[in-house]
């Protein structure tokens, strides 16, 4: 693995160039002088095979700041290894400067300054110059979409998805596999996967619950360098449980390690020199299946939205983890001979809005596809003192703004933010459009619902969604960060199992310890219950910044840790 | 997160059921597994269980148990009020020994599955599947 290498030569390159220039000094005309395309892009070609890998999108068409999460724990096998790293631990394993722009987009700290000096990440058609000039060396490299690409802004909410699916016709994207899509009804997957899209909907994992026969295709065999490749799709795990599965109600999904045990010998009998999963399992469950079945060359995984410079090896098995919302892409050389994988060359690449040219095309169609919303996306809202920012397994100060805007709006006790991993992020002193509040909260089950608890189911649910994060093994761990708080505090103790892991549930404003008899008011949104009812999640938010003008969110202590 | 009032009782209800059962769930499921077995020595092997992990429905979870060479197979939900869920008899032509079926789990709990062999030895299998409340999925 010759990864390390590739990788060290960028961070060298850009420690040496900043050397003790001192943080958040440089111009962002230095960042592009000292990056250019040329090195972001610079590749050692090796072998026959080249597999591009981009994943979670969460349709943002345009460049985006994103914040990398700080708080990220592992637990059980995971505990202390790859993506439980943040911050200075992570810059350390890998050899990253301070304040270089690879600190910028893989770790959190400084973020607002860095993000001033290097600018946004990701945008279509930034990603389509990547794309074209890798094929320009490997004109038959196998392009692969792993999901959540359907949804996460206005401009795809309102066309349903369509704006990404016409975007990933146009990259040229060969293959992909599924989480959120599904959440735009099974009616439009269908038209979707039958009528619109260029490339076939991949997943081993996806059956029919009425015989539990495979519902999707499970794979793609493709010839590439002279050698024949398989593609295996895996959905996320746990769709009707983590999402509203009412919305697709015929289909079973699950791990089914079985399965997929079953669908890797059959492409080996078909005879596949390569095997890729391209996953939305998320690292962990990805990281143990690689461990539970052989036969997998690649896993290109998803989900958790990691972004991991070096591959990681199980057994023979490499785990490619490539970040989220368009701020990386992976490119993976395969040297191909005698019907295995000799050797293996990867490198994450950042793409860096202002350093990497857009492709014209694309520029043409993202604006194309944004202009019927061009008013609506840009109107101003209001202002922002804070850095709005969503990842972390406890909060961000986007799910306290939003949790704040619940206990206004609605006259609530309690309000409770879901711990989705999607949402751009809003640098302090920058206006709030009407886009911020949607790539924070677009997606089609949005009713900010207000109902009563007792103490002792809130703390149940408490429970319960700790145990699908800290569960120690990661087959059971079902979907996102914790769900986030407002207006109550409590203690977690990450290390005990379900049912003693949360205790000291506090009303903020009053110091009072949560009563299990007593009913509180609780308002939330992204119920996965069918006929949820309540305004819009965005709307709640809007009316609650207009209200305020400018918004700042102040640190939040609410939750306290142990057992990490 | 699931919030209707419905759920919200049904999730009570359950959690205090199973607060409740614990002990008195446990020793029916060796009261069962004994009357099985005749209290013979149980053994691993032989026996697989396919189970989801998370039931994507608690009311109806499909389950599948092989055993190659086996006379009877039982399966018990450790944490059902009455943890006898079925119990499949193969005669000498059934073509094979594994059956499929769908449960219903009134929480997080072992399912398990023990097999008689046609020697009369026993083996089981167990998988512990979670039910949830669901939602907050990333």
């Amino acid at each position: 693995m010759i990864s390390r290498r590739d990788f060290l030569q960028v961070a060298m390159a850009t420690s040496a160039l900043y050397g003790a220039s001192g943080f958040g000094n440089w111009s962002r005309l230095a960042a592009q002088q000292v990056l250019s395309q040329d090195q972001l892009l610079e590749f050692d070609t090796l072998g026959n095979v080249t597999l591009i890998h981009i994943t979670d999108i969460h349709a943002q068409l345009m460049p985006v700041y994103f914040r990398e999460p700080q708080i990220n724990l592992g637990v059980g096998g995971a505990k202390g290894f790859v993506p439980h790293i943040t911050g200075a631990d992570y810059r350390k394993l890998y050899g990253i400067a301070d304040g270089s722009p690879l600190d910028y987009a893989l770790t959190y700290d400084d973020f607002t300054a860095l993000a001033r000096t290097y600018g946004r990440m990701g945008g279509m058609d930034r990603i389509a110059t990547v794309v074209n000039a890798i094929r320009a060396e490997r004109p038959d490299a196998l392009l692969l979409d792993g999901g959540d690409t359907w949804q996460g802004s206005l401009t795809a909410l309102e066309t349903n998805g369509g704006d990404m699916v016409r975007a990933m016709n146009a990259l040229g994207v060969e293959a992909m596999t599924s989480h959120w899509e599904f959440t735009l009804g099974i009616d439009r997957v269908t038209e979707i996967v039958e009528n619109e899209l260029n490339f076939p909907f991949l997943g081993a994992n996806i059956f029919d619950n009425e015989w539990d026969e495979p519902a999707y295709e499970p794979y793609q065999m493709f010839e590439r360098g002279g050698t024949k490749i398989a593609v295996i799709g895996q959905a996320f795990p746990y769709m009707p449980i983590a999402n509203p599965g009412w919305m697709f109600p015929g289909l079973s999904f699950g791990v089914r390690q079985e399965r997929m045990a079953e669908v890797v010998q059959e492409v080996r009998d078909a005879g596949a020199e390569v095997v890729v999963l391209l996953s939305h399992n998320g690292f962990d469950v990805d990281r143990k299946l690689a461990g539970e079945i052989d036969g997998i060359d690649v896993i290109l995984t998803g989900h958790t939205h990691d972004a991991l410079p070096e591959p990681v090896l199980v057994g023979k098995t490499h785990l490619i983890a490539t970040g989220s919302h368009g701020k990386f892409l992976a490119r993976v050389d395969l040297d191909v001979r005698d019907g295995e994988v000799k050797e293996l060359r990867h490198k994450l690449i950042p793409i860096f809005s202002d350093v990497i040219a857009p492709d014209p095309e694309m520029t043409a169609l993202v604006k194309t596809e944004r202009a019927p919303y061009a008013d609506r996306l840009g109107e101003v809202i209001g202002q922002t003192e804070s850095l709005l920012y969503r990842r972390g397994n406890f909060n961000g100060t986007w799910d306290d703004l939003i949790c704040n805007a619940l206990l206004e709006e609605r006259e609530a006790d309690i309000a409770l933010s879901p711990g989705f991993r999607w949402g751009a992020s809003v640098l302090p002193g920058q206006d709030i459009t009407r886009e911020d509040i949607f790539n924070a909260t677009a997606m089609s089950y949005p009713a900010a619902y207000r109902t009563e608890f007792t103490g002792e189911f809130l703390h149940v649910v408490l429970e319960d969604v700790a145990d699908n994060l800290f569960n120690p093994d990661p087959y059971y761990q079902q979907g996102g960060d914790m769900v986030r708080v407002g207006g109550m505090g409590y203690q977690i103790d990450i290390s005990q199992p379900q049912g003693s892991r949360i205790t000291d549930m506090t009303i903020l404003k009053t110091g009072e310890k949560i009563d299990p008899a007593k009913t509180y008011v609780v308002a939330g949104w992204a119920s996965v219950n069918e006929a949820t009812e309540g305004p819009p999640i965005w709307d709640v938010v809007e009316n609650y910044i207009r209200r305020n003008g400018t918004v700042s969110v102040e640190p939040n202590t609410s939750v306290k840790v142990t057992g990490a | 997160m699931n919030v209707t009032r419905r759920q919200t009782l049904a999730i009570g209800l359950g959690a205090a059921a199973a607060a409740a059962l614990p002990f008195g769930a446990m020793a029916a499921t060796e009261d069962d597994i004994a009357a099985f077995t005749g209290g013979a020595e149980v053994g691993e092997g032989g026996i697989t269980l396919t189970a989801p992990e998370i039931a994507e429905n608690g009311n109806t979870v499909p389950i599948e148990v092989n055993a190659p060479g086996a006379t009877a197979i039982v399966v018990l939900a450790a944490g059902n009020p009455n943890p006898g869920v079925v119990t499949f008899n193969f005669g000498p032509l059934a073509a094979s020994q594994s059956a499929s079926t769908r449960i219903r789990l009134a929480g997080t709990q072992d399912v398990i599955a023990i097999a008689k062999m046609a020697d009369g030895s026993f083996v089981q299998a167990s998988q512990s599947v979670k039910v949830t409340i669901g939602g907050c999925g990333g």
